[in-house]
């Protein structure tokens, strides 16, 4: 690389890390006093891109910019004080549930709103050209006078925030509540003004970040998830609730991208910033700037004692299994597909469950072990040429290896931080499939991955499925009320305590990455035999999405909680997408009306014995 | 006298049966909520080749009912709801999916469960050639051939130093081999000197754009598409990476990505799509007409797709005068029929039909992108020889 080419490209990585910080820093503000993990704040960018590109045909690329913001912002308002608010108090991470739903919600709408065809912003009026650099003999390269602009609005937007959070009362208040909530409420500050003027700052920042995008990059549908995992990872490599360290952050992940490119490795960027956040997240566990959170009190943090299923549960539960192995009487058609999908999410959400629930511990990248599963079902079989039985049963330790190897991490971290790792680790992983042709098939999968001939009817399979998830998930419930599982607890609920009494914690816990590792490869390597392919969706974030939204459907405070939320999630899904066009609106409807009336998931229906 | 009455009730008893009979379900299944743009219109084009097979009276004597669904965009889900369809909807035939993996998904399903499967968009070439089946046949031009068509123009400008941008993953894989080696063969002095792969929907463009600007090509071939090709070219265009390169991107004159590019639209990019206001065919004109009239919006290349795709059934199943899987396979072999965008024939080799499309240049015109000096290229001519196919399908 060339001189003026190193400087080219180092500001092309200032440029793009400029919108990147707006988002993350709204992300950051609102986790850090309210605790809501916002998925829908990839929602709010897009949205804040769409109304841009509308309003700027009306009064103009520079006013349309506070126009969009300012909806954002109203949008946000609206969620807040409407839903939000509400649900507060529930379990934690039940947030998370609704804000998934916002997220299915905003999608449909823009595709109602907006048309499904992308849409090219304008260019900024006064700032279309671009300095050239001179090489020799002819043109080194050359820099868009926006992206100067955009270069120099990211550190003005952190010397605001900086300014409005260390020079006024009301940024006192929001630091306050970001280092201990309780205690700040104790002292009489009224946490619902706070909450909501945080929520909406956040929302500000993120339309406006979306806006200012416009002139870059079209609006279009498939925005919100691609920037909501960027902007994750940004947050958590800055530190939670660190406002600089979102900017460091997103200007360390930018420049690394834009040399990468400059150096021609561009394939790398795939997965470059989980890299940097698995790294990150090894050497200084909360972050660049981050600091030690403070433990958890208050509604969220309570947990009823773990009781024995009550007689009811028992028998419903005895009963279902026994209908489930006589329903092949009453039909060998689509009913034994869709329940064989069910059951294999079952037996996923209730290993997610086993390390959520009773282990505290939080893993937003559990698909990585239901891929690996299925992945290596598929590799033993059609690579290494094992038969289909051998393939089945021994995939599972695969799965069950890399818990052991990605759990040894992730339980030297606390909180969403260790989630957060979880989900680095299942990007790594989901990259390795998607690039790796020759053991994988990259992105197309591997095809032709078939049962054997006596299980290849769909009753036989059923049957398959039905065992071995049931018998799974019977030995996961039993684990939680063996000692084993008093330890995990004990160590989910009092480290110390814990600790002092003579319990490894961290070795509990990696033991308990490790079982549920094993369960979730088990689901996996029944999926890959029982749709016949396998690709890289199936270890991707949306698959652990998926399982965070089951397990809270259920209730993470029930243990067969995950189970009617597999059930009701994967039903949802099937029947509303056949029969409605806008499913994914629906769905997300249906969420938020379940997170409003069962806010302890549907679990709490079937409650356990007290 | 009772001779006729025998006739009379005979006749009778024939067209009560006619009328009767049960409908010809066909199982479609695509990637609505992922894809809108192309697949809206395409669901229009299949819907106006329904209404029109219908009215004309259906096939053998019996409609046509299309059973639609989403797949939701991923194998695992497509899958489902194509056993779905088979199983509980019992269709004849299945149709449809948009992206290589979810099209490889179900075409393997296909082959399980031994029912005939039309891969309308998938570009793939996997689907017919290393993962080809009995019961997959694929409707579009393949990468390979979309690739192919764009190589004689290329290898005519004589340009030297060639650069590759690609979304990474296997479409752009695949375009990026068979570019680099077609090219070698029609051109061996051709160097290859740069190459950016960045990840589907997520181009740093800026930093793409330099890095191209840098290595100083004569040419680039691209097979970006979508937001990504959106981003690249406006980046590109401020950053004066056109002005002395010539373009060549596949895809990029269909008009559900062209049309988004309005005055941005780089003059003199070499592109494969579909100049569907130009085409003065008969047959074109027809379905030209025939949309816009129904829809009152013009066609896209997905409304080509999904009216040519019903179409495809329509006349396998006139040929075959069954529903009968295995006389169905038979009756797709060989099978020639007439299209929007001409005659086209379903190979019996390896399932891929000679469909062709459209070459041309990139130009503006009143603040709209279109495509000018264009060609129409026949798929047959842009295939593979035959030995070749079989080594491939390992036949």
């Amino acid at each position: 690389m060339s001189v003026s080419s190193v400087l080219i490209q180092f500001l092309n990585g200032l440029a793009s890390a400029s919108s990147l910080f707006l988002v993350a820093a709204g992300l950051s503000l609102i986790f850090g006093v309210t605790r809501i993990v916002n998925f829908a704040h990839g929602s709010f960018f897009m949205l804040g891109m769409y109304l841009a590109v509308w309003f700027s045909d009306w009064v103009g690329f520079w006013l349309a910019l506070p126009l969009a913001a300012a909806g954002v912002a109203a949008f946000g308002f609206l969620a807040e004080t409407l839903l939000l608010r509400r649900i507060y108090r529930a379990p934690e991470l039940l947030q998370l549930l609704a804000t998934f739903a916002l997220l299915l919600l905003i999608k449909d709408f823009a595709l109602w709103a907006w048309g499904p065809e992308d849409l090219l912003g304008a260019r900024a009026p006064g700032l279309q050209g671009a300095f050239e650099f001179e090489g020799i003999g002819s043109l080194a390269g050359a820099l868009p006078e926006y992206d100067l602009f955009l270069v120099s609005i990211g550190p003005l937007i952190l010397a605001a925030l900086w300014l409005l959070l260390n020079r006024t009362r009301w940024g006192t208040l929001v630091r306050a509540a970001s280092q201990d909530r309780e205690i700040t409420g104790a002292l009489g500050v009224d946490q619902r003004w706070l909450f909501t003027s945080v929520f909406v700052l956040g929302a500000l920042l993120a339309g406006l970040g979306g806006a200012l995008q416009i002139p870059r990059e079209p609006a279009n549908l498939n925005i919100d998830l691609s920037v909501i995992s960027d902007a994750f990872v940004v947050v958590v490599v800055g530190g939670l609730g660190s406002i600089p360290g979102a900017f460091l952050a997103a200007l360390l992940i930018a420049e690394v991208k834009a040399f990468c490119i400059g150096l021609g490795f561009s394939k790398a960027t795939l997965v470059m910033e989980f890299i940097i956040m698995a790294v990150v997240l090894i050497v200084r566990p909360w972050g660049l700037l981050g600091q030690m959170p403070v433990q958890v009190r208050g509604p969220g943090a309570q947990r009823r004692r773990l009781a024995p299923p009550s007689i009811l549960l028992r028998w419903t539960l005895m009963i279902l299994v026994g209908a489930l192995a006589l329903l092949p009487l009453a039909s060998a058609g689509y009913t034994l597909v869709l329940l064989t999908d069910i059951l294999l999410f079952a037996l996923f959400a209730a290993s997610l469950h086993f390390l959520m629930g009773p282990g505290g511990l939080y893993s937003f990248g559990h698909a990585a072990f239901f891929g690996i599963g299925a992945y290596a079902a598929g590799i033993f079989f059609l690579q290494v040429k094992l038969p289909m039985e051998l393939a089945l049963a021994l995939a599972p330790l695969a799965a069950a290896f890399g818990a052991l190897i990605f759990g040894w991490f992730c339980v030297r971290l606390s909180g969403v931080y260790s989630a957060m790792l979880t989900l680095a680790f299942a990007q790594i992983v989901w990259s390795a499939a998607f690039q790796w042709d020759a053991l994988t098939g990259g992105s197309n999968g591997l095809v032709g991955v078939w049962p054997a001939g006596w299980l290849a009817s769909k009753t036989a399979y059923y049957f398959l499925t039905l065992l071995s998830c049931a018998l799974a998930i019977f030995c996961l419930w039993k684990t939680v009320y063996s000692p084993f599982g008093y330890a995990l607890r004990a160590g989910r609920d009092s480290p110390l305590r814990s600790a002092a009494s003579g319990i490894d914690v961290r070795a509990i816990q990696w033991s308990a990455f490790i079982i549920a590792g094993l369960a979730a490869g088990i689901g996996g390597a029944l999926y890959a035999f029982s749709k016949g392919s396998i690709s890289p969706e199936a270890l991707g974030i949306q698959r652990s999405v998926d399982g965070l939204v089951m397990v809270m459907l259920g209730g993470i405070q029930t243990l067969s909680g995950p189970i009617w939320g597999a059930a009701l999630f994967t039903w949802l899904q099937d029947a509303a997408s056949r029969n409605i066009d806008y499913w994914r609106a629906a769905a997300g409807f249906i969420i938020l009306v379940l997170v409003m009336v069962l806010p302890q998931g549907i679990g709490s229906l079937f409650q356990e014995k007290r | 006298m009772k001779l006729r009455q025998i006739l009379a009730f005979a006749a009778l008893l024939l067209v009560s049966i006619g009328s009767e009979a049960q409908t010809i379900k066909i199982g479609e299944l695509n990637s609505y909520k992922v894809f809108p743009a192309f697949l809206e219109p395409y669901k229009k084009g299949w819907e106006l080749a329904l209404e029109e097979i219908n009215r004309a009276g259906g096939v053998n004597g019996r409609k046509l009912e299309v059973v639609s669904r989403d797949d939701g965009g991923n194998p695992g889900d497509a899958v489902r709801v194509a056993e779905e369809l088979i199983s509980r909807e019992n269709v004849a035939v299945l149709m449809g999916t948009f992206a290589s993996h979810v099209g490889l998904a179900v075409s393997n399903l296909a082959a399980q469960r031994k029912v005939v499967f039309i891969a309308a968009e998938p570009l793939t070439d996997k689907i017919v050639w290393e993962n080809g089946n009995r019961y997959t046949f694929r409707l579009r031009p393949s990468t390979y051939m979309q690739t192919a068509m764009l190589i004689p123009e290329a290898a005519k400008l004589k340009k030297k130093r060639w650069a590759i941008v690609y979304p990474n993953y296997e479409y752009g894989q695949s375009a990026t081999a068979s570019f680099k080696k077609l090219l070698k063969q029609a051109q061996p002095d051709v160097e290859f000197i740069a190459e950016q792969a960045p990840a589907l929907g997520k181009i740093d463009a800026g930093a793409v754009v330099q890095a191209l600007v840098e290595a100083k090509p004569d040419a680039i071939f691209s097979s970006l598409f979508a937001a990504d090709l959106q981003k690249f070219v406006r980046e590109g265009n401020t950053r004066g990476l056109f002005t002395n390169t010539v373009v060549f991107n596949l895809l990029a004159g269909e008009p559900e990505y062209l049309d988004t590019l309005k005055d941005e639209t780089p003059e003199g990019w070499w592109v494969t799509g579909y100049p569907w206001k130009e085409i003065a065919t008969p047959e074109h004109k027809k379905f030209r007409d025939a949309y816009q009239k129904r829809w009152n919006d013009y066609p896209r290349q997905g409304s080509v797709v999904g009216y040519a795709a019903l179409y495809a059934i329509a006349n396998a199943v006139k040929r075959a005068a069954s529903t009968e899987t295995e006389k169905l396979v038979e009756a797709f072999k060989g099978l020639a029929m007439p299209t929007p965008f001409g005659p086209i024939v379903w190979r019996s080799i390896d399932h891929q039909s000679t469909m062709g499309a459209y070459v041309g240049q990139l130009s503006k015109r009143g603040g709209e992108g279109v495509m000018v000096n264009w060609r129409f290229a026949d798929g047959a001519q842009f295939l593979p020889p035959d030995s070749e196919v079989r080594a491939l399908r390992k036949e």
